[in-house]
């Protein structure tokens, strides 16, 4: 154990949870949104949840088995890590596709950096990046919703990426579909109300703090809303950019993980907004129709030099 | 004779410049999506690395000790300038590919590291064979990585079909690839020395 | 103005010369351990590029084409190169002998660094056509290799936060050092790939 008597930076949690505790709350907030994908998606969407867990439980038991250490495969973490590159990935994926993004995200970028709460960069998001670049066939080929059969359907944001369509109205939905959940995505990010049913308990649970999810989503609702539509400055669509693609379930669920973010709520703001901004960019100019994955990882990357500049500076100090 | 082998062979194992020395990344990464970039690569850096190596050992007692940076860095230019113009000629194709990595070669680490290290210090001989030996040590790393990413990544070995049922992974051939292999296959030479000391 | 936004993205972003052209990794993975000595590394590249990359640029137009020798654009180029590397040097220790001995052992080093060869070839190949330099010529070449410059500080910066971070991480023994710096360049590439594509 070379790092047993290692101590983050200031200032410390201190709460009587336990990382099994955390993990599993999240993995509870998370369910939620799983049945509703099972209603929406059919049974195939169960498979690429169980294909996706089972490979990361496995790859994190064998290879601290290898390494000699104690098999934590129980603090539920890996069960997470699973269960979020799952719900990132279409209904009607490959099962050997979720495997291996799952066995990417635990050995590449978790266990080789050292385990649970070393990584840097999100795994599941890792993992889904990875996928995106090897298979990008599989990743873009979403099914409808509601028919259980191999019917494809481009997300809402593709449509709009290609010029197919220019708003809610022109894709034949309503406000209200895109919060239930009836729309062609990837099966964990479809139904709106199950992730925030699940944002919320952990909120009250106190298990994520409001700033980076806050922050992360209003700024992209702001951003689009200012440049989102080729028409014009203000003229874009803030509501429905907030609740289509992946942004609530990165905003809840991926970009408050405790190891990949910044430790101080001011750092959390500047991690939100900057992701805010990096999806913004991505969604109006970029080559991909969504850029939540990317922004987040981007993000993760800046967050040791946030953490840096961010707290550094001692009360009462000058600057 | 033994000597000038050991010059030869030590470039090739135990202090090839890829995987233990680390120098030379550059090209190393960015023309190994095909076994046939990485050998036309590595073919040139020998070529370059070879004559390079015999003109510093043959003019060292000339060359002010100031100045021999300079100094090798010409002469390996030179070579750099001669492998362009050959390439263009008689392999277009292959020139297409590797793009701006030839003129690139003439910073390569390799092989000022080389002038640098042992042919300011020795004759002639030795010179050609420590050339020699870590230039084909450089082609062979080179090889191995194409191999894997060619295969991996695109579903071919040397340009030819593997099997049409095997799904490539796209990102292998990409930059994330490169260096994800890069960066695996020195993590599994680390633990295969480990084991063995 | 299409031209200028895509010459930034490209350079910063989309081609970042670190993480998909591998150009400038021996310093990446040489200085990237601690934040301060990568900052003064990023900007001592940044003047580098700066000079040579105006340099180059009137070498390559004023004397290489006129004569019809650019076959020598190589060995022109690195013997700018390692003078503008001096100049800068000499400079620096003349105006701020402090910002010498942040710099000073960096400096020499980036007539190696493949970075500022590959950038100042890539604009004779961008920004000359048919042997001769297109309109804005310079001016895109000076912001290339400005952005090239900016873009590989970025990277730089990021990478060092991240390593200062593991320094008390438990990695794997045989991931330790150069492997692990890999994984993350790569990962980082992935997330960069995000940007693949875009157009303003």
């Amino acid at each position: 154990m070379a790092d047993k008597f290692f101590v983050a930076h200031a200032p410390h949690m201190r709460k009587n949870e336990s990382i099994a505790g955390i993990m599993w709350r999240v993995n509870l907030a998370l369910i939620p949104s799983g049945l509703v994908a099972l209603f929406i998606f059919g049974p195939s969407a169960l498979w690429v949840v169980l294909s996706s867990v089972l490979a990361a439980a496995g790859t994190e038991a064998l290879i601290q088995k290898a390494r000699g250490q104690k098999v934590t495969v129980c603090d539920g973490s890996a069960f997470m890590t699973g269960l979020l590159l799952a719900y990132n990935l279409p209904a009607h994926c490959p099962l050997w596709v979720a495997a291996v993004g799952s066995i990417f995200a635990i050995a590449i970028a978790k266990q080789a950096f050292g385990g649970l709460g070393r990584n840097i960069f999100n795994p599941a998001l890792a993992g889904r990046a990875f996928l995106m670049a090897a298979w990008p066939k599989y990743m873009t080929t979403f099914t409808k919703p509601f028919v259980y059969d191999a019917v494809t359907q481009a997300t809402p944001l593709s449509l709009i990426k290609e010029g197919k369509a220019s708003g809610v109205v022109d894709l034949g939905l309503s406000y209200w579909d895109l919060l239930i959940g009836n729309r062609g995505g990837a099966l964990g990010e479809v139904c709106i109300l199950a992730l925030l049913l699940g944002g919320v308990y952990l909120l009250y649970k106190g298990i994520i703090s409001w700033h980076t999810p806050v922050s992360y989503v209003a700024t992209v609702a702001v951003f689009m809303w200012a440049f989102g539509s080729p028409d014009g400055f203000g003229r874009g669509d803030a509501l429905f950019q907030v609740l289509s693609g992946g942004l609530v379930l990165g905003a809840f669920f991926m970009a408050t993980d405790y190891v990949t973010s910044p430790v101080t709520k001011k750092g959390q703001v500047i991690f939100g907004v900057c992701c805010g901004l990096l999806t913004g960019v991505i969604r109006r100019w970029g080559g991909y129709p969504e850029g939540v994955c990317y922004s987040i990882l981007i993000m993760n990357a800046a967050a040791p030099l946030i953490d840096r500049f961010v707290q550094k500076r001692r009360y009462g100090a000058s600057r | 004779m033994k000597r000038l082998w050991h010059e030869f062979i030590k470039g090739i194992f135990s202090e090839n410049p890829i995987f233990f020395i680390v120098l030379g990344l550059c090209p190393t990464l960015a023309v190994s999506t095909s076994v046939n970039n990485a050998v036309g690569m590595g073919l040139a850096a020998t070529f370059v690395l070879v004559c390079s190596n015999v003109i510093i050992s043959a003019i060292r007692r000339l060359v002010p000790d100031k100045i021999r940076i300079p100094c090798y860095i010409v002469v390996i230019a030179a070579f750099v300038v001669i492998v362009e113009m050959v390439m263009k000629a008689y392999a277009p194709a292959l020139n297409r590919a590797l793009g701006v990595y030839v003129p690139l070669i003439v910073v390569n680490c390799i092989i000022l590291g080389r002038a640098e290290a042992f042919a300011s210090k020795n004759p002639v001989l030795p010179s050609l064979a420590d050339g020699l030996g870590m230039g084909l040590g450089f082609t062979l790393a080179l090889l191995i990585i194409s191999a894997i990413r060619e295969t991996l990544g695109n579903g071919t070995l040397a340009g030819l079909s593997i099997s049409h049922r095997f799904e490539p992974a796209l990102v292998l051939s990409l930059a994330p690839g490169a260096l994800l292999i890069l960066g695996l296959l020195m993590g599994v030479i680390k633990w295969a020395r480990s084991l063995r000391s | 103005m299409g031209k200028i936004f895509a010459i930034i993205i490209s350079n910063l972003l989309i081609n970042n010369y670190i993480l998909f052209r591998f150009m400038g990794l021996c310093p990446f993975l040489g200085v990237s351990k601690q934040t301060k000595p990568a900052f003064s590394m990023g900007l001592a590249v940044i003047f580098v590029l700066l000079l040579s990359g105006a340099m180059t640029w009137a070498a390559y137009n004023y004397v290489l084409l006129p004569f019809r020798i650019d076959y020598m654009r190589t060995v022109v180029f690195i013997l700018v190169i390692a003078a503008s590397v001096q100049f800068i040097e000499m400079v620096i220790l003349k105006m701020s002998p402090a910002l010498y001995r942040a710099l000073g052992i960096y400096l020499p080093l980036i007539t190696t660094n493949c970075i500022v060869l590959g950038v100042t070839v890539i604009n004779t190949e961008d920004f000359f056509a048919g042997g001769k330099a297109i309109t804005g010529s310079f001016g895109y070449s000076v912001l290339q290799v400005f952005c090239a410059g900016v873009g590989f500080l970025f990277v730089l910066m990021l990478m060092s936060g991240i390593r200062e971070r593991l320094e008390l991480a438990d990695i794997p023994e045989s991931m330790e050092g150069l492997p692990i710096a890999f994984i993350i360049a790569s990962i980082m590439s992935l997330a960069f790939m995000g940007f693949v594509g875009m157009r303003i």
